[in-house]
């Protein structure tokens, strides 16, 4: 397993973002991307998942002896990012039911997921009525529901209380492949070693 | 780790529709705009016409044009709230995108039949409807839904992704269905079905296939 | 440059055996008219020649997601349009001189003014977006949504109903092409359709020093 960044470049009409950015990083590692705040680093996460062409260069996710690139990454990301958003106008169990089967998983008992992400009991509410921590709470059962090999976290902490931030960093402790987090401050991510790419510099 | 696999593509397909007829059932919102369209110009077309006999070919025609408007208020709806609420990344991560658009096909198909039983009826009602052969108008009417929901969706999706949702909506879909609109009423003079039914099945086919290369 | 008089030849050959010849209908009411047949049947074919050039282009952007094809595509669909105006003028001006009036809805009309609808419709997609890889993954899905449709409409649906244009069902008036009436047409359809691969070609090396710059 590994994920190769081969000089990744992103220019905006009339704005250049970064360029030839190349990284690699293997199996059990966790990438660092670090900057200030409009540095790119919501858009080289993006670039990662596919969701967003780079301008140059080209993104390799190595699994099981395979090189997937472009769409084929897809079903083995796990993302949480502020731009992901689930339905509001359904329960938080209809929410993760819908993503499963839509995903060809076997529906799986969520309640203990969601006691273990600190939602016991929600799971027949709205998640329009959720709190914006919650909802976060959310994200991270939907992005490791299919044991993703790569975790990539756009800005982890957003919303969390403390014990929410302990659970992150469990997750990203515990996560046995390739994970890759944002961070605009040092200090909150101390206790992930790794590779690490600094933006906007 | 089968999300881009092609297994299971009718249970992902029903997934899509049952969620996207729950959500629908809980804020109405095509269904209302829809229908309130089709009943207001029902309405009006019987109040303009009112009293004059109309000649079975204009009754064709009006009737269309009536199920086409009415789709256009409601039938976009499907993919514009994915991109107003910031869903359809989620869906994009989530879901394998010919079982998105099946889903959606046939949420607006049902979302027509509805539309039709209660349009129908009405302008009969309102504004005279004589029918000769009732087997033949009704394989047009549902043959020519099937294929006006095969196109609407498939330009539906395009249009979510743009600014000018509404307008563009009508632009672009009315040349794509004009000529299946133009067959459903011919149909009543020619007496046929063969066309609509190649026309059809074509369409949903293709729209399929273009689909899945619009999203990757 | 070779090229350039080439086709200055043809299109001088074209016009001298446009009115050389017996025209290529001998047994209507007025058979000098039918001599529009020599453009107005070759500029439609053009038209349906670029716009699925305009397709091929854009499945080629689909497949690569290199940008260079959408502005292919765009270039190919827009000199379509030009050529259908073409067609619907000399089309209209026939239409004027053998059944009296320029415009009367008869199918085929009918599915030219679609066609163009298809394609402004086209147009006005591409100026909704702004940004330039979405405009082309949509326009390039939409090319291909209107040529399926743009088939139909110039193929089946003029042949299934019946109308004025000739080869409309229930037509009787069939063009058989005599030897004359071929070393016509056949130079004037390679004549527009290097016409239109010049013109094309022009457009495409105009766009990409365009973006250059």
């Amino acid at each position: 397993m590994k994920l190769i960044l081969e000089k990744i470049t992103k220019t905006f009409p009339g704005q250049k973002v970064f360029r030839d950015i190349s990284v690699e990083v293997n199996k059990g590692q966790t990438l660092i991307i670090n900057g200030p705040n409009g540095s790119g680093k919501t858009t080289l996460i993006k670039i990662i998942s596919s969701l967003l062409l780079p301008t140059a260069g080209k993104v390799v996710f190595n699994y099981n002896g395979k090189d997937l690139t472009g769409s084929d990454i897809l079903p083995y990301i796990g993302l949480v990012t502020p731009d992901l958003f689930v339905y509001d106008e359904l329960t938080a169990f209809e929410n993760l039911n819908f993503f499963a089967e839509v995903s060809g998983l076997v529906v799986a008992n969520f309640e203990i997921k969601l006691a273990q992400f600190g939602l016991k009991g929600r799971g027949y509410d709205l998640v329009g009525t959720y709190s914006s921590g919650m909802k976060q709470r959310l994200k991270y059962i939907l992005a490791l529901m299919r044991n993703p090999p790569l975790l990539l976290l756009d800005e982890p902490m957003v919303n969390l209380d403390d014990q929410g931030k302990s659970m992150v960093e469990d997750i990203i402790k515990s996560h046995d492949g390739i994970t890759v987090v944002t961070t605009n401050e040092k200090e909150n991510l101390k206790y992930v070693g790794g590779r690490e790419i600094r933006l906007g510099e | 780790m089968s999300a881009a696999g092609k297994s299971g593509l009718v249970s992902k397909t029903l997934a899509v529709l049952l969620k996207d007829l729950r959500s629908e059932l809980r804020t109405r919102y095509a269904i209302c705009a829809i229908i309130m369209f089709a009943v207001v110009t029902v309405v009006a077309v019987g109040f303009a016409t009112g009293g004059i006999t109309l000649e079975k070919d204009l009754q064709g025609i009006l009737l269309w044009l009536v199920i086409y408007f009415a789709s256009m208020a409601g039938i976009g709806q499907s993919f514009i709230k994915e991109e107003e609420n910031r869903t359809s990344l989620a869906l994009r991560l989530f879901a394998y995108p010919p079982s998105v658009y099946g889903g959606k096909y046939l949420f607006n198909l049902m979302l027509l039949f509805v539309l039709e039983i209660i349009v129908v009826p009405l302008f009969a009602m309102l504004v005279g409807l004589q029918v000769k052969c009732y087997v033949l108008f009704f394989s047009v009417l549902i043959l020519g839904t099937i294929g006006l929901a095969g196109t609407t969706t498939i330009i539906a999706a395009i249009i979510s992704k743009t600014s000018t949702k509404g307008v563009l909506f009508a632009v672009l879909s009315f040349p794509l269905i004009l000529p299946l609109l133009i067959m459903a009423i011919l149909l009543k003079r020619l007496g046929g079905v063969a066309g609509v039914n190649f026309l059809c099945s074509s369409n949903v086919c293709l729209r399929i296939f273009t689909f899945r290369l619009c999203l990757e | 440059m070779v090229w350039k008089i080439g086709l200055l030849l043809i299109f001088s050959w074209v016009i001298i055996g446009t009115w050389v010849f017996e025209p290529p209908m001998s047994s209507t009411f007025n058979p000098e008219i039918y001599r529009i047949f020599y453009y107005h049947v070759p500029v439609a074919l053009v038209t349906f020649i670029a716009y699925a050039l305009a397709m091929y282009q854009g499945l080629r952007y689909l497949s690569t997601k290199k940008l260079q094809y959408d502005s292919k595509s765009s270039i190919a669909a827009l000199l379509g349009t030009i050529f259908c105006v073409l067609a619907m003028v000399s089309g209209s001006i026939f239409a004027r001189f053998t059944w009296g009036v320029f415009w009367n809805w008869d199918p085929r009309e009918t599915s030219i003014v679609v066609l163009l609808l298809i394609y402004l419709a086209y147009f006005s997609l591409r100026s909704a977006v702004s940004d330039p890889v979405k405009r082309a993954n949509l326009s390039a899905v939409y090319s291909l949504l209107g040529f399926i449709a743009a088939v139909f409409t110039i193929f089946i649906w003029p042949r299934i109903t019946p109308g004025l244009h000739p080869g409309a069902p229930g037509d009787s008036k069939i063009i058989v092409m005599s030897f004359n009436t071929l070393i016509v047409f056949l130079p004037a359809l390679a004549a527009f359709i290097i016409l239109f691969l010049w013109v094309y070609s022009l457009s495409v090396r105009v766009a990409s020093l365009q973006k250059e710059t």
